[in-house]
Formats: structure tokens, sequence, C-alpha cells
């Protein structure tokens, strides 16, 4: 998929009538720190998916640790496993872990802290997003689980679209419900209702639910026109119920209203892999762009007003300290103190930005 | 993820490794003793195949081996159970080398998940090369007789071993799916690549382990070629070492006086027609010259059953790796009158 990206970068470079040449944006002096979080020596993290804060400053973090457990069955492989949740306080001293060998736990993709400070983890591998309570209790659940891995033999024709998951409308529509598949963020506007990313596979839409869970509305489906996604890869809101899209494939953030009517779009984000609206009194949109499927050639972390000017940019692509390895999440609930989760890094960086530097 | 593996080992079942007689004839044969019992592991602690092994500056001892689950463990100069490192690592699935830098560093070649791991000396990820295959939608049976893809600067397909420069630039042979050498800088990034499938000087058809000289050349052991090949540090071919067999594991000794060690190992299938005519391990000067060699296959003490690693930091005092007996030999060479 990411190597279909940079193609069709390469395509949409050659056939751009004229190069339009925006002004360089700023850059925001920070400083990066890869040891903030102290684990137990038998503790590693693996590819950091998700970082989150609740407002205490707690972190939590969800990563794919690896080693799930697979059972043979007949023809089939059952498995659990292979992403851990670990909290951490505010000076990055190690909590504890949470939801230890649940049945959800398979390939992390994300972790949000919602205003309740109920902890929402979302997971591509079981296709589900569970809600913990502030004591690591599983509140609730959105999806299902595969019962099974799938075994496929390959693709005579692997370009085409797997078919979406429930629905029988447009391509990526989904059905009316929470059938996800890979989904990739989950986001809540101030009523509680849920808004979920759906996702990296079949699907490609935003699924709203209220605040217990009940369907409420989807919208979207594969394609590129406004309103259509393609991998809707980070979901955020901001106070007045907004919904902020990461349209990974289609390089842009799409801006809906809470009922999924499309309001604007910003395409001057690069490839918008994680995207986080920050607390306080004025609101500011992050995003990070990764331009290649490495983390090593092409990457920085956007700040945009929320009308989507771009305000500055920061960071570079690589393995050493302030620069990233495939940024899948940022937690900015407090502006200039960001945790950035990295996939390819195995860790997470604590971002200290000095603005007026 | 174990049963996936089998369930793959099963779907494309690999050929037949062949194994040759190493061509170097009338070898001095170097004394040596096998020290018995040196690992000393605690109660609830095995071994399982032998796949690595490396020292450290302080003489501690690191076996990385696939047991139940893949896992790296410590022992200190005197062989006594110092702790585990990387649990659970996501990195951890199928072990094939751990070496330890100059500045005690820790690195792991996973071939199963295709990642290199640098741990710091304190057994924390320092960084990490290469991506783990993301097996989100289940499993694609593979198509046999599919050709591999091109490399890619940054993905390996069964890495097999890493080397380090002066200038802590970063060597990996890669390995069992690509036919290449891929070097990067002490950051991480792809500088350069040198090979591809075949047996001309400068290919490579399976290139398995790997050791670096004080000059920053490679040695390959370009294992299913029966021959070590060397290459400069930006990857040139410069010559190669035909003559012992094929190379399961190299080692070069530092100090002022480098030696290269290759094991010409009985493959793990352990058949008998090759039962005489592998199972030992030459020393040679860096320019192909044999000194000696040592060995014979078995599974006693002393004995070497499919050599997979060798440490020679001390070049009288070897540790070997072997899968098939599941253990570490510290083994004591003799000093020879051809030894300076």
């Amino acid at each position: 998929m990411v190597r279909w990206f940079c193609f069709a970068a390469i395509l949409a470079t050659l056939l751009a009538p004229g190069t339009f040449q925006a002004p360089a944006p700023a850059e925001i002096a920070f400083d990066g720190s890869a040891d903030f979080l102290k684990l137990p020596t038998d503790t590693y993290l693996g590819e950091v998916a998700g970082v989150a804060t609740n407002s205490r400053g707690q972190l939590f973090v969800y990563t794919r640790s690896g080693n799930p457990t697979v059972g043979l069955g007949n023809s089939r492989l059952f498995a659990h496993g292979g992403s851990r949740l670990f909290e951490f306080d505010r000076n990055g001293t190690f909590v504890r872990e949470i939801g230890q060998g649940i049945y959800a736990f398979l390939v992390a993709h994300a972790v949000r802290v919602d205003p309740q400070d109920n902890v929402w983890i979302v997971d591509e591998g079981s296709n589900q997003v569970v809600k913990f309570n502030a004591d690591g209790r599983v509140l609730m659940i959105l999806g299902r689980k595969p019962e099974a891995v799938s075994i496929r033999v390959p693709s005579p024709n692997p370009s085409a679209a797997p078919p979406s998951r429930g629905s029988s409308g447009a391509p990526g529509a989904g059905g009316a419900g929470d059938q996800f598949v890979r989904p990739s963020d989950v986001a809540f506007d101030s009523e509680g209702n849920i808004f979920v990313a759906d996702g990296h596979g079949a699907n490609a839409r935003i699924a709203k639910f209220d605040r217990n869970g009940r369907f409420l509305l989807s919208w979207g489906s594969r394609g590129s026109d406004t309103g259509q996604f393609n991998v809707p890869h980070s979901i955020a809101t901001d106070t007045q119920g907004n919904v902020y899209v990461a349209d990974q494939g289609n390089k842009r953030i799409q801006v809906f209203d809470g009922k999924g009517g499309f309001k604007s779009q910003m395409t001057n984000v690069g490839v918008p892999h994680a995207v986080c609206v920050s607390g306080g009194a004025h609101q500011y949109l992050y995003s990070s762009h990764a331009g290649d499927q490495y983390g090593m050639d092409d990457a920085a972390i956007y700040k945009l007003a929320l009308d989507g000017r771009v305000v500055a940019k920061f960071g570079t692509a690589g393995k050493q300290l302030k620069q990233f390895g495939l940024v899948n999440a940022i937690d900015c609930r407090t502006e200039n103190s960001l945790y950035v989760g990295e996939l390819t890094n195995w860790r997470v960086q604590k971002l200290t930005l000095h603005p007026g530097r | 993820m174990k049963a996936i593996f089998l369930l793959a080992a099963i779907l494309a079942a690999p050929p037949a490794f062949g194994q040759t007689k190493a061509k170097a004839q009338n070898v001095p044969e170097i004394s040596y003793e096998s020290v018995p019992g040196f690992l000393k592991l605690p109660a609830n602690l095995y071994l399982g195949e032998g796949i690595g092994v490396a020292t450290n500056s302080k003489g501690h001892v690191f076996v990385y081996t696939r047991s139940g689950d893949t896992r790296l463990f410590e022992f200190d100069q005197n062989g006594t159970f110092v702790r585990e490192l990387g649990q659970g690592l996501y990195g951890f699935e199928f072990a094939h080398a751990v070496r330890v830098d100059r500045d005690d560093n820790i690195w792991a070649v996973d071939e199963g998940s295709n990642m290199v791991i640098k741990f710091t000396p304190d057994g924390r990820v320092a960084m990490v090369i290469g991506r783990r295959p993301e097996a989100v939608e289940g499993l694609v049976a593979a198509t046999p007789g599919a050709p591999e893809p091109q490399p890619e600067p940054y993905v390996f397909s069964r890495p097999t071993d890493v080397g380090f420069d002066a200038a802590g630039n970063i060597f990996v042979t890669d390995g069992y799916g690509n036919s290449r050498v891929v070097k990067f800088d002490k950051n991480g990034r792809f500088m350069k690549q040198v090979g591809t499938k075949g047996n001309q000087p400068g290919q490579l058809n399976l290139p398995h382990t790997m050791a670096m000289d004080a000059n920053g050349n490679v040695y390959v052991g370009d294992r299913s070629n029966a021959r070590v090949q060397v290459f400069d540090n930006d990857l040139n071919f410069k010559t190669m070492y035909d003559n012992v067999g094929n190379p399961w594991a190299v080692c070069i000794s530092p100090g002022p006086h480098q030696y290269l060690f290759v094991s010409n190992s009985i493959p793990d299938n352990g058949l008998a027609q090759y039962r005489d005519i592998t199972g030992e391990i030459y020393k040679m000067e860096l320019d192909g010259t044999i000194i000696g060699r040592f060995g014979k296959p078995g599974k006693q003490l002393g004995e070497f059953s499919t050599v997979h690693e060798i440490d020679c930091r001390n070049p009288n005092e070897l540790f070997v790796a072997e899968i098939t007996a599941w253990r570490v030999q510290k083994i004591l060479l003799r000093p020879t009158s051809s030894a300076r």
C-alpha cells in the first residue's frame, strides 16, 4: 500500500501542471527524549502504535510486543496476545500493565483517553475497540474479533480491492454497525459520542456511535473525492465537535461536522499518519507526516491552526533523537509537550517545543 | 507465532543443504579440549538450539538460542548465569546470530522477525534495523517457485549476521531470502549493498555468516557456494577462499595479529554421508593461508554438531554454539608451532 502511495506521489508530481511553491513553514525549536519512560528490566516496548495521557498526566502506551499465542486448530489458527497496554505515571515511572491476555489484544493501532479518563484501545488485528475505565476494567466492546486467523492462497489479482464488510453499498462504505476491518483510531465529542476510523482494510469510513455504543451513522467510501477516503488512518475532534480525519492515501486531512458533513480539507500536510488536537483554550492540530515506508527518508510533524494554516513544522526522518520513524500516534494534551509513538523505532519520544526560541 | 512458522515450514520446505569436503589437504591438526559444563543454567532454564554466542570485553558470554521461545541469555566469565535480555521482545522469533560491538553493545539478528536489534550493555533496546512483517490480515500461503522480490534498503529477508567497522558502520548479511551484504552508517541509515544470487565473484548463495578485520574488510561465509568472499569496506569484491568447505560460521579474532576461523559444519540433517567430510573448524591467516584445523562431527564433548556461531575474542579460547546438540562449548586450543 505504501509503495502505491509513493508511486501515486511520483505520478502526481509528474502530472502537476505547474508547481505551486508555498513558502516554507517556520521551524519550531524542540528537544527530544527517548528515555522518559522507565520500564522494568524484563519489559520492553515493541512497535509503539499508540500513546495517550489522561488528565493527571499519566501515560498509556499500546505497543506491538510480539509473541502472540497461536493455537493450532483443524485448518485454523487461533491467536491472541501480540500487543500490550502499559501505564506510566507523569514522571515516566512504570505503574502497571492493563488487560493482560485480553481477547482483543493482537495488533495494536491506537490508544486514546476520553474526557472522563477512560482508556480506549483500537486493535487492527482483532477489529475491536475496547473501553477500559480508569481502574483498568473493561467497560465496553465495539466490534467482534474474527474467530481464527485466515490463511489465503495468493490472489491472482492482488490489486483488486477486497470487499468491504457488512455492506452492499459503495466500496468501503461498511455496514450499519461495528463490523470493522482493521480499524485505526477512535475519538469522542463532548456528548460522549464515539467516532471510529475504519480503517486500514476493506472499509474506508468513519462510524459514529452514541455514548452507549449504539450505532448512529457512518460516512465515507473508498475513493478520492471529498468525503471519500483512502485509508482513514487517524481521527481527532475539536471542542466544537468537528472531526479531523487523516486521509492517509489521499494525502490530506478532511474536516467534517459531527454528522459527517464535509467542511474543508488540508492538502499541505504531506502524508498524514497521526493527528491530534491540543487541549487548552486555543486549540492546534498536530499531524505527523511520513513520506516513505521506512521512516528513514522523509518525515516531519506539522503544527496547524484549526483552519488549516500551517503554523510550523519540525523534525526529520531517522533513528536518532528528534528524528521520527513512522509516528503512529501523537498525544498533545499540552500544546508544547508532545508524546509521539514510533513504529519503526520502538519508542515513545517526549518532545518539548520551544516556539518562541 | 511459533505455530505460524511451523506451518510456513511445512508449506515451503527448503531444499536439502549440500555440504562439501574441503579442498585443502594435509592440513595440520590443532589439538584442543572442551571445558566440561562451562555454562551453568538455573534449574528452570534450558538452552534450545545453540544458534548464537558472543563475548563482551569483560568476558561475559551471550547466548542466543531457539528454545520454546527464542531467548537471549547472559553468563559471566565463569559461566555463571547472570540474566535474560529481551524477554518477549517484538523482534525475537527465530534466532540467527548474536554479536558484541567494540562498545559492548549486544546485537541480535533474528531471521524469523527479519530484525537486527541493538541492545545497550545494560540490556535496553538502543536501535532496530529492518521491520517485522505485519501479519494483520492473516497468512498468505507461499507460492512455490515465486521469485524473491527486489531487496529494499530497510527490509531484510531472513538476515543472518551483523558486523561493525571502526567508524561504527553496520554490515548485515541478508540472508536466506535476499543474497546481499548491506552497509548502514552508525545511525542505521542505508549506505550501500552488494550481491545478487549466483556463483560468480561478488554474487552470493546463502551469505550465512560474516566477520570484519581491523581494516574494515568484510569476510562473508558464502555457505552454499562453499567459499569465504572478502569485500573491502565499500563492499568491492577483493578475493575468495574456496578450500575450506561450506562456511557455516566465521570469526576474526581481535588484536595485532588477527586470525580467521571458518567452520565447515556438519549439516543439521546429520546424514551419515557427511560424517567423514565435515565437522571441522579451520584456523587461517587473513590472507587465506591455513594454519591448521580441529574438530570432528559428533555429539560428545569436544565433538561438533552443526557449529552455527563462533566467538574468538581470545583466539585460543573459543566459544562455539551448536544447533543440534543444544549447547555452547568452550574450546581451548593448544598452541601450535605455526601459531604466533
